[in-house]
């Protein structure tokens, strides 16, 4: 290769890595928001499973449709993917795995439901010829509850009014900065909820049915909102995590570039330095 | 003077902290009065505001849609999607939402699931306001 076009591909990589570099940390400021957020949502969801735990452990035979398993004939997939992606293997992870999941167990299309949460998703979707219930795009980075509210109270509606009988929700579960686990949650029927030792025993007013009634689609949207918030904070590490190899990986290549420019160039400047020499040695 | 502990949270957190020596709220039931030292009550609430009447005689107020209100001897908890104090209520926006609401209810008379939808809406910023203009 000759020297001037060393010389471009050195100044090419190193204006991507300048990008990169900056992606990496417009994430890593992100993640940090992002977890706050995890942080502030946790003693709400906290407080609503101690007392749907207590209702739950109480002598009671309250029944509500979204406690109780019934025979499934439609599936609902709940997955939530990012906007974009320059993250690594955030997208591809789960939609191999929805979709592995999705061609396992059901034969037709009319035994599952997708509704999904994120432009890539959608798009791999669609491109696949399967039909999405319901879908958004363009969730904020540091999504607000009442940006998803209208998707997850139609996500709780659709398993109310029969349309699906179980929901799944697939996610990336952040761990920490450079690892997310792949999460399936069985969403509703709520059937793994843990009966809390609560102290109290609470009068319920009007009725624990009524309660249930407000309580229960209040608890499963902000199950959904949860994992959003910590799929989120695993979107922002992984895409982090990736902007960094990408800037190690540009880091290693302009070494490596630079050393075939100067081996090139002190090649150059041999081969005069012998011509002058030969020229003289004619001469002679 | 016998206190309570009152918070409000939400999904996107702690909306209000603070002492109370009675916190009155709307349940779906009817009014509803807490003082220190009430037996354990779990009720569903409607789009109203939360009046937390504290030690100096003050008394502060806080919009909620809906949700409900765990209460126990030393403390009451109000869990809501979404709760605001009065002075935190941005009221152009409230008044803007109000008018998104009624002219959505207005356009569309057929679609039943849009109408309710639209009328939780003009509900909330109504409430939002009022308690606005309480501060």
């Amino acid at each position: 290769m000759a020297l001037r076009d060393i010389k471009a591909r050195i100044d090419s990589t190193k204006k991507t890595m300048q990008i990169t570099k900056a992606m990496e940390m417009v994430s890593a400021a992100k993640l940090n928001r992002a977890e706050q957020n995890a942080k502030s949502f946790g003693p709400y969801v906290e407080k609503i499973q101690e007392v749907v735990g207590s209702i739950a452990s109480g002598s009671s035979n309250a029944k509500h449709s979204m406690l109780l398993t019934r025979p499934v004939k439609k599936t609902g997939y709940f997955v939530v993917t990012a906007d974009r992606g320059l993250a690594g293997a955030y997208n591809s992870n789960i939609l191999r795995h929805v979709y592995r999941t999705i061609q396992e167990r059901h034969k037709s299309a009319d035994e599952y439901a997708l509704i999904v949460i994120g432009k890539v998703g959608v798009n791999f979707f669609k491109s696949r010829k399967m039909s999405i219930l319901d879908s958004i795009t363009g969730v904020a980075d540091q999504p607000s509850f009442a940006e998803i509210k209208a998707i997850a109270s139609k996500a709780v509606g659709l398993y109310a009014d029969g349309t699906f009988d179980e929901l799944y929700m697939y996610y990336n579960h952040f761990v920490s900065a450079i690892q997310s686990d792949l999460t399936e949650k069985k969403l509703l029927p709520l059937t793994d909820i843990a009966a809390t030792k609560s102290n109290a025993s609470y009068e319920y007013e009007p009725s624990e049915d009524e309660i249930l009634e407000v309580l229960l689609p209040q608890y499963a949207e902000s199950l959904i909102y949860g994992a959003l918030l910590d799929a989120k904070a695993a979107e922002h590490a992984s895409r982090m995590t990736a902007m960094k190899n990408a800037t190690d990986n540009a880091n290693e290549l302009i070494g490596q570039l630079t050393l075939s420019f100067n081996r090139e160039r002190q090649a150059a400047i041999t081969q005069e330095i012998t011509e002058i020499v030969g020229g003289v040695a004619a001469l002679e | 003077m016998k206190t309570i502990q009152v918070s409000v949270v939400t999904p996107d957190g702690p909306v209000f902290e603070g002492n109370a020596k009675m916190v009155s709220a709307k349940a779906k039931s009817g009014e509803l009065g807490v003082l220190p030292g009430h037996i354990p009550l779990v009720a569903p609430l409607t789009i109203s505001a939360v009046r937390v009447h504290d030690v100096d005689g003050k008394t502060q107020y806080v919009a909620v849609s809906g949700g409900f209100i765990e209460v126990r001897p030393e403390k009451v908890t109000i869990l809501a999607e979404a709760a605001e104090v009065a002075g935190d209520i941005e009221v152009d926006r409230a008044r803007a939402a109000k008018e998104r609401a009624e002219k959505r209810l207005a356009g569309n008379k057929q679609d039943n699931l849009d109408a309710t939808r639209a009328e939780y809406a003009l509900k909330r910023a109504i409430n939002r306001i009022d308690v606005a203009a309480k501060r």
